[in-house]
């Protein structure tokens, strides 16, 4: 068992996300920087779908109550693991009773916490993925306990791990979204030669830019949206829809962002600034 | 034959897009269903693929890697023009328990005084008519119900509510609907469901598909509390019919 001995900002059970239920408005969820994610699992050879938690901003501080193995990945969080610094992008051997807690951020906003065979939680329309009201709870709060299996026999593989790329990343790639036709030369100017910063309004379930571009007239009907669908309004503001994102939207779907700019952009927090590169 | 001209986009590295003519069309919705329905038989292996219908238009969503956009064009149109007529599509009718009481239509004497009609005339106006859904998305399970007589179409309020109960039953615009879960929303709320839609804790946690038809029905303050109960306990059934398109 992992036991919260302080929740931080906002930390989150994950996976690689819940398929099979957009088409009755369920989100797909799942690690919001899903290279980071997938980091945690292949550092400990786990399977692809484990889970991991995703942690915001401000870490929890965590005891293990088995021994087993960790490995931390994403942004930079200044773990210590009973008050001794640990990096990132390695793996920990993990002892009962050690206490993993979080410090200052230095890069990114998203760390990530996998653990040998995965974290065991309560598994709702095949993910472990939070998202109420799917399941009960949303996020971690103190006292709540994350069940593990114990491990020991563990040996992690050598391996080379590139660390922050994706942090010191500002140009977010894009394709052009369906309704992409709608955009002239004005929108055009001001999407691709300018920088965008992002606005407090950031979650899990979408991300809104700070500046505006022209606005439009366009009306269209309601159909499906996805992780990295930039949404333009009529006032001219900017969404780009995450993880958590709804399922299906009514604003113009102007672009769309690769998978590996969904992971670059989860990394920023309110003030930072991206720029569009049109693919 | 098919009787419409689609489009086929690109939508990312992870999907594509297929639209029929924009309109809101019960033959163009129904020729989505029979189309969903045949590649989700036929063609599409359902581990990889999610498709999400709405109004005009379908979306195929290939879950692990990154599709090439000219071959699934192509397919797309092969399969269209191949389908044939044999795909049914089944459809149910629900049969949705509504209280109107002003406890739970908490903005019902407004909508009757702006749309200048007694609160039992809107009540009558809404559950003559059966709605049909065009899409499910916004909240899960929350659905766009189309069909709205001209005469209880009414702005959004100018201002949303933090909080909407859930089950509660609304107006807006061209649109009537019911919230799924608690949340915040700008409709003008004349009723409440005392029976959940969406349940995420069943195998299939949405009974109502795109394509079906809701009927909402006037129950008494007594009778919803008791359904309520009966919903809680998961022992209350809602009545439906079956129809096929």
């Amino acid at each position: 068992m992992l036991k919260v001995l302080k929740s931080g900002f906002f930390t989150t059970i994950q996976d690689d996300g819940r398929f099979g239920y957009r088409d009755k408005g369920v989100p797909v969820s799942g690690a919001m920087d899903a290279i980071s994610f997938q980091k945690v699992n292949d550092m400990l050879s786990n399977n692809i779908h484990d889970a991991a938690l995703e942690i915001t901003m401000t870490g929890p501080t965590l005891e293990f109550e088995k021994d087993t193995h960790i490995s931390l990945s994403g942004a930079e969080l200044s773990a210590t693991l009973n008050n001794t610094p640990i990096a990132n992008n390695e793996v920990h051997k993990i002892k009962k009773g050690d206490v993993l807690s979080y410090g200052k951020l230095e890069k990114g906003l998203r760390a990530y916490l996998g653990i040998k065979g995965g974290f065991i939680a309560e598994n709702k329309l095949g993910s472990s993925s939070l998202y109420t009201p799917i399941t009960r709870s949303k996020c971690l709060k103190k006292d709540t306990e994350v069940l593990y299996d114990a491990n020991t026999k563990f040996t992690p593989k050598q391996q080379e791990l590139s660390s922050d790329a994706v942090f010191n990343e500002t140009v977010i790639t894009v394709y052009k979204g369906p309704e992409f036709g709608l955009l002239d030369n004005i929108h055009f100017e001001k999407l691709f030669f300018y920088d965008f910063s992002i606005a407090k309004e950031n979650d899990r379930m979408a991300y809104q830019l700070e500046e505006l571009i022209a606005g439009h007239s366009d009306s269209m009907l309601t159909s499906a949206t996805l992780p990295g669908t930039v949404q333009l309004t009529p006032s001219g503001k900017l969404i780009i829809l995450m993880k958590d994102g709804q399922t299906t939207g009514g604003y113009p779907r102007i672009l769309q962002l690769s998978e590996k700019s969904i992971c670059v952009l989860a990394q920023k927090k309110f003030g930072d600034k991206i720029t569009f590169k049109l693919v | 034959m098919n009787a419409y001209s689609i489009s086929i986009k690109p939508f990312g590295q992870h999907a594509v897009l297929i639209e029929w003519p924009k309109k809101v069309d019960e033959g163009i919705l129904n020729d989505i269903l029979k189309f969903n329905a045949h590649i989700k038989q036929k063609h599409l292996q359902n581990h990889i693929w999610e498709t999400v219908p709405a109004y005009n238009s379908l979306t195929l969503i290939q879950k692990d890697s990154a599709i090439d956009f000219s071959a699934i064009e192509t397919q797309v149109k092969s399969w269209y023009l191949n389908m044939g007529e044999q795909t049914l599509v089944e459809k149910t009718v629900w049969k949705i328990p509504v209280c109107y009481d002003l406890d739970f239509g908490i903005d019902l004497e407004e909508v009757s005084n702006r749309l200048q009609k007694s609160t039992d005339e809107i009540i009558s106006l809404h559950t003559q008519h059966t709605y049909t859904v065009y899409g499910i998305g916004f909240l899960p399970g929350f659905m766009y119900l189309g069909g709205l007589p001209d005469s209880l179409e009414i702005p959004r309020r100018a201002s949303p509510r933090l909080k909407v109960a859930k089950g509660a039953v609304g107006l807006a615009g061209k649109q009537t609907g019911m919230y799924p879960q608690e949340s915040p929303g700008g409709w003008n709320i004349i009723g409440n469901c005392p029976i959940p839609i969406f349940n995420g804790d069943k195998k299939e946690p949405c009974l109502v598909s795109v394509g079906d038809k809701i009927h909402f029905h006037q129950i008494s303050r007594a009778a919803y509390d008791l359904h309520k109960i009966e919903g809680e306990v998961g022992i209350y059934q809602l009545e439906k019919e079956g129809v096929n398109a």
